[in-house]
């Protein structure tokens, strides 16, 4: 199933990508992988960076098609690591802890806010189901590509499966009348449980030996849960006070997971645990505009990013579409910035720090040779207020213009900019459905 | 965190020591008035709590004995012009959330100075950050729901700190004064229907009273605060999102020739013309409120459209019903400045537009003599994300000098 998907993607990403080589000259190229570039030049073609360098030191094939870029910046596509865009759905009211939910079941490609995202130049984003549970479900890693279905957008591992974490939350969230826990010892006593069931599942396995007449009947939600325990998924766990992130350090310790610490308000009370804990894989803030608005969060400050950052912990921002907007995910890393991160941390932030969460780091989240041809083209200095995306490409493509007045709308807003595309009978018919 | 505490033992001290207010100086490298050009290394000076002296540092000197602050860039302390911080709180529990009572659809004798707490936390962080005024009060979530009133930011008690106790009267139409079930109002046309008929109540009210004697009715708080409103003392604050709407609150001015500010106008973009020709002012909704529902359609380019139509526009911090519930009036100014209205023009939108329209410009809202010492102090571009506020003056009192 996963290989047979895979040869679709591949299929549709060349169908989009450029024939010729797309070479952006003259720009401010920040790769994030190394020094700033005055007057750089990115080379892209067939979905992928090409080349990368100062202008006058890129060769160029015959047939490039050149972009002047000069008095625009050119940065790696920015990875939001905790989106709910496209109306995502997880689990339901039946249980706390629904491991065999699967977000890819739920997405409307169609929904505003994957266009809105793609105007912010966010080319990857984790798309999760909600904190109302202790495991809400299967997130799922995707493409900001121009999809008519959830199909056009997922992203796949080298493995040829689906990329994809898991959906955790502790605190006052999940905390609701029975089956739900009404503590914060019976949501991580419940969480233990079902993780010990998990490993009493694959033994069982295990010893049946491939004997179909001694095989567990089939669970799925606990095989999901056997990925997180061998490392191959991630849980990506909402967790904002310190008490309570100091607990997910701990169920991460018992069973051995890694984990990407989502909101994490009081970060800045626990910073060391934090960066001492060799399960977390890195922390993914929201600077939110005034303090509080819930009591978990009351601790909520810019400072943590920088904070977590000089701690040693790789530490990421988020939109949590639609609690911020999307369009403004740069903003998130300038706050970042005024609160005491270092200007290339604060860009770091908005792009390999994600890459390197979501385990995507050989693909996304920096401009270097043989990467994702993921580009976002800004008309100036990208923390800044005054800056606007100009261009966002995915896989080589590009799937933002603002001179386009479609693109324009869902940048600035207006009559339309929040609804699903339209998918009229005479636009699909004639193709111009996008 | 010690010299936070230092700075606020020696503010106690400078409080207890001068007790109507210190004698300052404040100088920028770029001063703006929002009246007029922007000065270039100019000195304000400040005596007794009011603007005594604005020129370039060549042509003011700086008295003897005053103290002096310095910063790349002053501007007005700036007046967040709708919000509901003081009555609801950072905490988003029950006990810090005064800004609606639901018992009934119209209470417009609900006074915020009787809910108005100015230690609240949300009300420190908006100083933290240049903002020196507030317009507070009732939310917008209920056909009437209350009163709004003025602070100055400064800690102190609410008669201490209260700049104007009767603002506005808080009408909300559209889905903040829907109402679930049986209970009114259910629909946008009875919200229209149950406001006439109340206005019309407060008119035979107030006419009872005048004729005097056998006649007159027993007291009614409620019908009174209506009466300021159609007396033309006291504008309706009306918050209406969707084009319709806002054509409703400007239909019901006409028909009962009261003053009235528009709050909200996610859809104003639909309708500039008819906002422009009715001459009322706006309070555009948070530049980065959230677009869905019946603010689906709102635009960040609106206040700028409006600007440019001759609108007159002032920004707020606003109330939403998740986190942030409250924003930041000077980073919807920024975000506004971006997307077409312009430095200028935004500054103005959260500094002398809010005090003209609140009628509070002749004390606040720019840097000019006989004005009240509230000034911002930041050490760049107010609106760039990552520019700091440094320094906050109230009636010529530092009230802050933390770096945010």
């Amino acid at each position: 199933m996963g290989r047979l998907s895979f040869a679709a993607i591949v299929l549709v990403t060349g169908l989009g990508a450029q024939d010729r080589p797309q070479a952006f000259l003259g720009a401010h190229v920040i790769p994030i992988a190394g020094a700033e570039i005055e007057n750089g030049a990115v080379v892209i073609h067939e979905g992928k960076i090409i080349s990368v360098g100062p202008a006058d030191e890129v060769e160029l094939a015959k047939d490039a098609e050149r972009h002047d870029a000069s008095d625009k910046v050119i940065l790696p596509g920015f990875v939001d690591t905790h989106s709910h865009a496209g109306n995502v759905e997880g689990g339901d009211g039946s249980a706390p802890i629904q491991p065999d939910v699967r977000a890819l079941d739920s997405i409307d490609v169609r929904d505003a806010r994957i266009q809105k995202a793609q105007a912010g130049g966010i080319t990857t984003s984790n798309i999760m189901s909600g904190s109302g549970h202790l495991l809400s479900g299967q997130t799922l890693y995707v493409k900001h590509r121009d999809g008519k279905t959830i199909d056009d957008l997922l992203l796949y591992r080298t493995d040829g499966n689906l990329a994809f974490g898991i959906k955790m939350a502790n605190g006052t969230n999940s905390r609701k009348d029975p089956p739900f826990p009404g503590t914060r010892a019976k949501s991580a006593a419940l969480v233990r449980e079902r993780f010990i069931q998990a490993i009493e599942y694959r033994d069982k396995v295990q010893a049946a030996e491939g004997d179909s007449s001694k095989l567990p009947p089939r669970n799925l939600g606990l095989e999901a849960l056997l990925e997180v325990l061998n490392g191959e998924r991630v849980v990506h766990f909402h967790t904002h006070r310190h008490d309570d992130i100091v607990t997910v350090l701990r169920l991460a310790n018992e069973f051995d997971f890694r984990v990407v610490l989502q909101h994490v308000s009081d970060g800045w009370v626990v910073a060391d645990r934090i960066a001492a804990s060799p399960h977390v894989v890195g922390a993914s803030l929201i600077l939110i505009d005034s303090p509080g608005g819930k009591l978990e969060a009351k601790g909520v400050r810019f400072e943590t990013a920088g904070i977590l950052d000089r701690a040693g912990v790789v530490t990421g921002v988020h939109t949590d579409d639609p609690i911020t907007d999307s369009r403004l995910f740069n903003r998130m890393a300038a706050l970042a910035m005024r609160a005491g991160m270092p200007r290339e941390r604060a860009l770091y932030s908005l792009t390999m720090a994600g890459a390197r969460m979501l385990g995507l780091e050989d693909r996304v989240g920096s401009l270097e040779p043989g990467k994702d041809a993921d580009l976002v083209v800004f008309s100036g200095d990208p923390l800044s207020v005054y800056s606007q995306v100009l261009e966002t490409w995915v896989d080589g493509v590009k799937v933002f213009d603002r001179s386009d007045p479609k693109d324009r709308l869902y940048a600035e807003g207006g009559f339309g900019a929040s609804h699903d595309q339209e998918a009229t009978f005479h636009s699909v018919v004639e193709g111009e459905f996008e | 965190m010690k010299r936070t505490a230092g700075i606020a033992a020696a503010l106690a001290w400078l409080a207890a020591s001068t007790p109507a207010a210190a004698q300052l100086a404040v100088r920028g490298e770029t001063v703006h008035t929002a009246v007029g050009e922007p000065l270039q290394d100019a000195i304000v000076v400040i005596e007794d709590g009011k603007i005594s002296r604005v020129g370039p540092a060549s042509e003011v000197e700086i008295p003897k004995g005053f103290r002096t602050l310095s910063a790349n860039v002053v501007t007005p302390g700036l007046i967040d012009a709708r919000s509901t911080i003081g009555l609801s709180g950072y905490l988003n529990q029950r006990h810090d959330q005064d800004q609606v009572e639901t018992s009934q659809p119209i209470q417009p004798e609900l006074r915020a100075i009787d809910a108005y707490n100015p230690k609240e936390a949300l009300v420190e962080w908006a100083r933290g950050y240049g903002v020196t005024t507030i317009h507070t009060g009732h939310a917008p979530r209920s056909l009437v729901s209350g009163q709004t009133a003025v602070f100055k930011t400064r800690s102190g008690q609410v008669e201490e700190v209260v700049v104007k106790a009767l603002a506005t009267i808080a009408a909300t139409l559209g889905e903040g004064a829907r109402r679930a079930g049986k209970e009114s109002p259910g629909t946008r046309a009875k919200m229209a229907a149950m406001l006439r008929a109340e206005l019309i109540k407060a008119q035979e009210y107030e006419a009872k009273r005048s004729a005097g004697s056998d006649e007159a009715p027993d007291r009614d708080l409620r019908l009174e605060a209506l009466g300021q409103v159609l007396q033309g003392e006291v504008p309706l604050l009306v918050t209406a999102q969707r084009s319709n709407d806002i054509l409703t609150a400007l239909r019901i001015r006409e028909e009962f020739d009261i003053p009235i500010v528009l709050d909200g106008v996610a859809e104003a973009h639909a309708v500039i013309e008819r906002i422009r020709d009715s001459g009322v002012p706006v309070i555009v909704h948070p530049t980065m409120m959230r677009s869905s529902g019946e603010t689906e359609n709102l635009s960040f380019e609106t206040a700028g459209k409006l600007h440019a139509a001759g609108v007159q526009v002032a920004l707020q911090g606003g109330f939403e019903p998740y986190v942030p519930k409250s924003r930041l009036v000077l980073f919807e100014a920024g975000v506004a400045a971006a997307h077409g209205l312009g430095f200028e023009a935004a500054l103005q939108s959260i500094t002398i537009n809010p005090a003209r329209i609140l009628g509070i410009d002749d004390r606040v809202g720019s840097i000019e003599r006989g004005k009240d010492g509230d000034l911002a102090l930041y050490d760049g571009d107010p609106f760039e994300y990552y520019t700091h506020c440094v320094g906050v003056v109230i009636d010529g009192q530092v009230v802050s000098e933390e770096t945010r």
